[in-house]
């Protein structure tokens, strides 16, 4: 079947099986492998990208489902080469280890403070239980998207938990 | 993680949507795919068919339409957890919706698909029960109304029939309150419930005029805690009562083990998260 | 921006992350080779049983189908290697029988992978079930032998005063513990507990893709692995090759804990495909396969007693295991018991008997997990421990100092006669109590118990053994070498100042996300000056890297972090000769700094390494005689493993109604001696903690009796959410090592060795008040109220 859909701001594509699974339509015909696969169950959150703004796991939607929709990936994050908040945060606290899970609990993370700018820790917390992270303890994450969150709001991130030497 | 193949349809009407499924028994409908889609990938279920109604228009509303709200087959369960319709008639509802999954299925999955799906460990079903809720099937023959009571059959078996859809459930503005409690498989309200309850309670004059108690996680499906229901009825609605009606609470239901509790934890769970939902929901009614 | 020094000891944003965070990172399956075919398996449903017949007719002749193998095809190439062949080696396709639930049984090669899947169903394959060994006990008993080659389904045992196999002969003692037990003013407590099968679950799934090149007569391998150098070499030995006809890369490898520390059997059968078929083949594990076809862990019970004294004086510890290899015995299998040996008396000076013994059972093969034997040594000793506090109605903290290795006791000869190389065990544990401040909590505790609530506080210390590691180790039997390469336990480092003053770093680990590309440019910025952002570092890749035996054991940065070191100092003494040479200055005047050399006292006038470079690279202007370039490669052998060690606390409440635990807090404490990159090394911390905690709470590898894994998709084996989880409040104490030039012990394990134990003494510890001693891991809901319930009836 033929699906056409926008992804990262581009007009794409490209004739699929049914069965082909959105993830799979993003990593294998659009080149975009950025999203992740870790599951198959849909727990691992790692395939999450944002359909028409919503983050979504990607290996929970059929690509023909996605049809006419707009698709944000990871490597669509970024506007004009400056980092999105949540990238940024999950640079400066040290959010990520391996980087796998990185991606999908980025554009988790992205679509939860686009709801809700000054979640607390408990909202962060479950907000991002549809991710699996098993490198970080989730500690560094939660401090990333807490200094994100500050940045979309204006305002000086929370200091980091380490010693800066100057 | 690599579906069978299967023949797919996107009906833009669901007089469309029906005909195919009058057409193919072997079709299957997909909504939010939540619970669907996995099985597909894993290879567990292989539908000939998936007739998707996700482009069907006016299914994806929650309405109040007098004497009920009616949640629509599109509705996502986090609609139903953040709807303040529901939050005012049927609190247990939007719990048990906020309880479900995790953000990113709340955001796709639907409260149709979980009760059409009648996992025995899943919440809105519960909620469903105890709200004394209306199911309403769509075929080529026309459209039935099957109560909440009637509509978990079995595990992973709803009363619905192969070429039907479940268009919309109806939960009646019956007053008073409701909750829905559980312990979650990783402890507190993460994840399945290894049990939880539902209540729905009315007073009137300091007694309570009527209510209903739903389990799940405990048994084959999710039921009316019968027994508990008769203990409350009736009674002041007082601590004792309260205890009186949750060691009711398996009372004509089979408890089954799994992986997450033996028979007799989950017995005692089942008292417990009845005690629990019945004393909140008397606070709230 | 936080970024300000990357000194050792100084905190920078990692080199690794802007392309993580853009999704521009390449792990394996996100790269692709031209023409590559994909492989799926057909995999075992029965634990044991003989294969009758295999029908692949149908599937054959599927379109899209290339190939598809059994083990007719590649029995020539002789089983599995493990670097410790103790046991029985696994089949690279079943061979006649299955072993355990997911065993290879038949492999398809396909177009695409939905094909290569569709192919695995239409294979039928007819088993003649047979009674599987499922559980340990039942397996040691051997009443029913898992393998009929094998004498015994106990396949190996470890005793601690009996395992150097000649090498140093250490007393039995035995005696001394049973004359304690005799004497009049003597406690003894006694507990059985299990430490619980594990599986990994790195995000990222297993993938590999192979490509032979029958004119370079080379494969080209891209795997997920922690040890590309051994697969390299493993894969070579396989075919008749030399280690070097093998090129293996690891690119950005998603989470390892252990699991990517094995070569496996797809890795070496995509190898054949490639090279019958001709064009690349790929073969990426599914999360369900990978439950059942990578390694699992931990997998022990034991018995444990303690000896001691009214007043807190421990007299002797006892412990008899039995832990569980599975079926077959793949990379260090048989040895994961001996790490836990070595820190079987832990941080203290006690006589100590303890014995495991390895069997096989009709499970998947357990390997290293996170910790590897040290988390279940540790768990059995520190429950232990409170066990016997409790007893005798001494706070769990006073005990452990009690009888602690004391800090002027260094290098402390501990019981298995390794020598312990730095601690300060009293000191963490102060501090510990210190920054929870320890009297408040038990106040706090007490009122809580005083409404009736079920508060606990739970504590352990710990050491561990990493860095491995002394090349004497590899004179205790074995072969050690069986992947081509010695596993003498070395690391090496290479350093190359470009012309341009630039520094390229070429390392032999193999890392998953310990940052190996900043903590390695924190080092050479900091011995040789040259900007940070201007070092490059390389890994992963065996032509391009010096020998290494990858990363595992919490050993990367105290062994090739330290050749690293080394080969900066080499870089140092060649620039200095040039400096002189340039500033007209004696070479012993000659100091490094920000920017490169200068004289000492005039840090103002430094030579930029370019100019240093330049000459090095056109060295008819240099001083007469010097070898051009400049770069050197060192390879650093330990003399001695690093014990880092620490002290962990728990306080947690339990629902009575329900059994539920949550935790409120959780505090640790670790010495790791010097740190690189603190940031880093909280990290390693924080995912440590969450694995061990993860260990205690949720995750079990649960087996029906016929041998079926309940557990083998997300769904059944929870890993922690971040909901599941608390912020860690983390301190350090910082007690540098001797054993090499930087004094960094290593990390990544520590987490883990620390907490299960810790959180299962604050949940005793909780229910303590109602009789309860003994809970097993993990604690769910049910097993908490179980154990309610049984102290109550």
């Amino acid at each position: 079947m033929d699906v056409s859909m926008t992804v990262n701001g581009k007009a794409v594509s490209g004739g699929v099986e049914p069965r082909t699974l959105l993830v799979h339509f993003l990593r294998e015909d659009q080149l975009l492998t950025g999203t992740h696969v870790g599951c198959e169950s849909g727990y691992c959150g790692a395939c999450t990208v944002h359909i028409d703004g919503v983050p979504t796991k990607s290996c929970m939607v059929l690509a023909v489902q996605a049809d006419g929709a707009d698709v944000t990936t990871i490597e669509g994050l970024a506007s004009n080469g400056d980092l999105h908040p949540v990238q940024e945060g999950f640079w400066e606290r040290h959010g990520l280890q391996c980087g796998y899970c990185t991606p999908g609990m980025i554009m988790q993370a992205a679509g939860l403070l686009e709801e809700n700018d000054n979640p607390s820790e408990d909202e962060i917390r479950h907000g991002i239980e549809g991710n699996l992270c098993r490198c970080t303890g989730y500690h560094n994450i939660v401090k990333s998207i807490e200094y994100a969150a500050a940045k979309m709001r204006g305002e000086t991130p929370p200091a980091p938990e380490w010693e800066v030497a100057e | 993680m690599y579906p069978r193949e299967f023949d797919y349809v996107v009906p833009a009407s669901l007089d469309e949507a029906l005909d195919a499924l009058a057409s193919n028994p072997g079709a299957k409908v997909l909504a939010g795919g939540m619970s669907l889609l996995p099985l597909m990938k894993m290879r567990l279920f292989s539908p000939e068919m998936v007739v998707d109604i996700g482009r069907i228009p006016g299914l994806g509303d929650i309405s109040d339409n007098g004497d009920h709200l009616a949640i629509g087959a599109l509705v996502r369960h986090k609609q139903t957890a953040s709807s303040d319709l529901v939050a005012a008639h049927a609190a247990a509802l939007a719990e048990a919706a906020s309880y479900t999954g995790d953000p990113q299925v709340r955001a796709r999955g639907t409260t149709c698909g979980a009760l059409a799906h009648a996992d025995i460990a899943a919440d809105q079903p519960a909620a469903a029960l105890a709200l004394g809720s209306t199911m309403v099937a769509a075929s080529k023959a026309g459209r039935r109304e099957i109560a909440a009571a009637d509509f978990f059959v079995d595990t992973l078996t709803s009363a619905l029939n192969p070429d039907e859809i479940l268009v919309e459930v109806r939960v009646p503005k019956a007053g008073g309150g409701s909750v829905y409690d559980k312990l979650g498989r990783r402890g507190g309200h993460s994840d399945y419930a290894v049990a939880g309850a539902a209540a729905w309670v009315k007073k009137s004059n300091g007694t309570v005029e009527d209510a209903r108690v739903a389990l799940t996680g405990v048994g084959l499906k999710p039921t009316l805690a019968a027994g508990s229901m008769e203990a409350i009825i009736g009674s002041d609605g007082g601590a004792d009562a309260v205890a009186s009606a949750a060691e009711r609470a398996t009372e004509g239901v089979t408890v089954l083990e799994d992986l997450y509790g033996s028979e007799a934890y989950k017995a005692h769970l089942a008292k417990v998260y009845v005690g629990r939902a019945l004393e909140q929901a008397i606070a709230r009614a | 921006m936080t970024t300000t020094t990357s000194a050792l000891g100084g905190v920078v944003r990692r080199k690794e992350d802007p392309a993580l965070i853009q999704g521009h990172g390449v792990y394996v399956d996100d790269l692709k080779l031209s023409g590559e075919l994909q492989a799926a398996f057909v995999r075992s449903p029965l634990a044991r049983a003989d294969i009758s017949s295999i029908d692949t007719a149908e599937a054959a002749a599927m379109d899209g189908v290339v190939a598809i193998y059994t083990a007719d095809d590649v029995r020539h190439l002789g089983d599995l290697l493990a670097q410790v062949p103790v046991g029985k080696l696994r089949p690279l396709l079943a061979d006649g029988r299955v072993n355990h639930v997911g065993e290879a049984v038949a492999m398809v090669v396909a177009e695409t992978r939905a094909i290569a899947q569709d192919a695995v169903d239409a294979i039928l394959v007819d088993y003649e079930p047979l009674t599987p060994v499922v559980d340990m006990m039942e397996a040691a008993s051997d009443r029913t032998k898992v393998h009929d080659d094998l004498d015994s389904n106990i396949v190996f045992s470890w005793a601690a005063h009996d395992w150097w196999g000649g090498v140093i002969d250490l007393p039995d003692p035995r005696p001394g513990i049973e004359a304690a037990k005799q004497r009049d003013d003597s406690v003894v407590v006694s507990l059985e507990m299990k430490n619980q099968r594990l599986i990994p679950v790195a995000i990222e799934p297993r993938s590999v893709v192979a490509s032979w090149n029958p004119g370079y007569a080379r494969f080209e391998v891209y795997s997920s692995s922690q040890i590309p150098h051994a697969l390299a070499g493993a894969l070579g030995k396989t075919f008749g090759l030399a280690s070097n006809a093998v090129h293996v890369v690891a690119p950005e490898v998603g989470g390892g804990f252990g699991a990517k520390l094995n070569v496996y059997c797809d890795e070496v059968l995509v190898c054949f495909a490639s090279q019958q078929l001709g064009r690349p083949v790929r073969f990426t594990e599914t999360r369900r396969e990978s439950a059942v076809s990578t390694i699992q862990g931990r997998g022990w019970v034991a018995t444990t007693t303690m000896v001691g004294t009214r007043d807190g004086e421990i007299l002797g510890y006892e412990l008899e295991g039995v832990a569980d290899m599975g079926a077959y015995t793949q990379n260090f299998t048989v040895v994961i018991p001996l790490l836990g040996l070595w820190v079987s008396a832990g941080q203290y000076d006690i006589p100590t008997y303890w014995k495991v013994d390895c069997v096989v059972t009709n499970k998947p093969t357990t390997d290293a997990y996170r910790g590897a034997g040290r988390p279940e040594a540790l768990y059995y000793l520190e429950r232990t421990i409170d066990a016997f506090a409790r007893e005798i109605g001494m706070d769990p903290t006073e005990v452990r100092k009690k009888n602690y290795w004391q800090s002027d006791q260094f290098p402390a000869t501990n019981n298995t006669g390794l020598a312990i190389d730095t601690g300060d065990y009293a000191k963490a544990m102060d501090l510990l109590l210190d920054q929870a401040d320890y009297a408040a909590l038990l106040e706090e505790k007490q009122a809580a118990q005083a409404e009736g609530r079920l508060v606990g506080i739970g504590i352990s210390s710990y050491v561990e053994i990493c860095g491995f590691g002394p090349s004497v180790l590899s004179e205790i039997g074995f072969g050690w070498n069986n992947y081509g390469l010695p596993s003498s336990f070395s690391g090496s480092g290479l350093v190359r100042v470009n012309p341009d003053g630039s520094a390229t770093v070429v390392i032999g680990t193999g890392p998953s996300g310990q940052g190996h590309e900043t903590t390695w440019a924190q080092v050479v910025h900091d011995q040789l000056g040259i900007d940070y952002d201007r070092i490059m570092v390389h890994h992963g890749d065996t032509t391009e890297s010096p020998m290494g035996i990858g990363t595992f054991g919490s050993r990367s940065a105290a062994v090739d972090g330290a050749a690293t070191y080394e080969a900066c100092q080499k870089v140092k003494a060649k620039a200095a000769v040039i400096a002189a040479h340039l500033l007209e200055a004696a070479v012993e005047d000659i100091a490094f700094g920000p920017g490169g050399p200068h004289v000492v006292g005039t840090p103002g006038h430094v030579i930029g390494w370019h100019e240093i470079a330049d000459v090095a690279y056109r060295p008819h202007t240099g001083p007469d005689g010097m070898e051009a370039g400049l770069e050197a490669h060192a390879v650093f052998s330990p003399g001695n493993a690093t014990w880092p060690f620490g002290a962990h606390l728990a306080l947690v409440e339990v629902d009575r109604d329900t059994g539920d635990v949550e935790i409120l807090r959780y505090m640790a404490v670790d010495d790791c001696g010097n740190r690189i990159n603190p940031m880093i090394v909280d990290g390693q911390i924080h995912g440590g903690l969450a694995q061990g905690i993860g260990q205690a709470m949720f995750e079990e590898a649960v087996y029906d009796e016929t041998g079926n894994l309940l557990t083998g998709s997300l769904v059944d084996y929870p890993i922690p959410t971040a909901g599941d989880l608390p912020s860690f409040e983390l301190e350090h104490t910082t007690t540098p090592t001797d054993v090499n030039p930087m004094g960094v012990k290593g990390i990544g394990e520590a987490g883990t060795i620390g907490s299960a134990q810790t959180m299962v003494n604050a949940v005793v510890d909780a229910l303590a008040p109602l009789g309860v001693t003994n809970v097993d891991m993990p604690l769910r809901p049910q097993k908490v109220w179980q154990a309610i319930q049984d102290a109550q009836a």
